[in-house]
């Protein structure tokens, strides 16, 4: 029983279904992914395995990652993440996981790092209302307003919502459903949109919420 | 040819299965109607009044007038539901987009035939 997959975002489109509806999906090339380590209770206190994918050059590695894909007999592997599995020993080292783990109609939850906003203000940040844009208001239509009382506490409280970066941070979008399995060409395409920008790494991982 | 793009050809239409037409031509449009358990064709016949996207996206929109009222109806070119596309006559327009024909009733809303010889 495999749990998830690695994928990289290739981008969005639109199907059209049998009865004329439309449904946006966004298009994930989905593996092969390789498993390269075994993390069992006994050894490392959990169970999880170690999955690669997507090629690398191998003179961009380096000898201790060359040893450690070699150890599995894989070809060095650019994105690897850990998955948790209930038990590692059903998975052989260099097993090669691909896109069919889903099947139309199931429901996954997607996880990747949103794209990046830069600095962002409040409003776009945390969704502030701003200031009227007339009626005498000056230089602060998009401005969060006070802060906070004055002499006492005399400090911010730790955790206001103030301007500063925004995006680049890892999202999990839960229970999307998968609309189409094309396994042949590794893609898996997943009814809505997903974290991050195209060509971004995507984890994808039987839904928690939905059984 | 990138994934995307493969994805979207795949589900166009048959090139044969759609007719040439643009923005001031006649159509009857032949769609499926879904009511119940019962599948039928209804007819729907007016002025396109503009074509709009491409690929897998592209749609038209059809203008007839039903009883005194304006009716207008989108659909999308490649969808199942359009089940036969006629073009009755073709248009001699000047424009892509004929929204001036909402604000027409009558004879001002007729449009010229194109003649081909």
């Amino acid at each position: 029983m495999t749990v998830g997959i690695l994928g990289r975002k290739i981008g969005m489109t639109q199907l059209i279904a049998d009865n004329g509806e439309v449904i946006p999906v966004t298009v994930v090339e989905a593996g092969p992914c390789q498993v390269i380590q075994r993390k069992t209770v006994g050894k490392d206190g959990y169970s999880a395995i170690q999955l690669g994918a997507f090629e690398k050059k191998i003179n961009l590695s380096n000898k201790p990652e060359k040893g450690h894909f070699n150890k599995a007999k894989v070809h060095p592997a650019r994105f690897v993440k850990e998955l948790k599995v209930e038990d590692s020993n059903e998975y052989e080292l260099g097993q090669t996981i691909t896109a069919d783990v889903f099947q139309a109609g199931d429901f996954i939850d997607v996880t990747g790092v949103s794209k990046g906003k830069g600095t962002a203000g409040v409003m776009k940040r945390w969704g502030f209302a701003g200031a009227p844009a007339s009626h005498g208001a000056e230089k602060i239509h998009r401005k969060p307003g006070s802060i906070g009382n004055s002499a006492d506490p005399a400090r911010v409280f730790k955790g206001k919502k103030l301007p500063g970066r925004m995006g680049s941070e890892r999202v999990t979008i839960q229970s999307l459903s998968v609309v189409q399995v094309r396994a042949e060409d590794n893609l898996i395409l997943v009814k809505g949109a997903v974290p991050g920008h195209s060509n971004g790494l995507l984890i994808l991982k039987k839904a928690v919420k939905k059984g | 040819m990138n994934i995307i793009d493969k994805l979207e050809q795949e589900q166009l239409k048959n090139e044969n299965d759609v007719p040439d037409f643009k923005a001031g031509d006649k159509l009857r449009v032949h769609v499926k109607i879904r009511e119940g358990e019962k599948e039928r064709i209804q007819v729907f016949e007016g002025v396109v009044i503009k074509r709009q996207n491409g690929g897998n996206r592209a749609n038209f929109t059809v203008r007839k007038m039903a009883s005194g009222v304006g009716v207008e109806r989108t659909f999308l070119l490649h969808s199942p539901l359009v089940n036969k596309i006629e073009v009755l006559t073709v248009g001699k327009v000047r424009r892509s987009r004929l929204y001036y024909l909402r604000d027409r009733t009558g004879k001002a809303a007729r449009i010229k035939e194109k003649r081909t010889w």
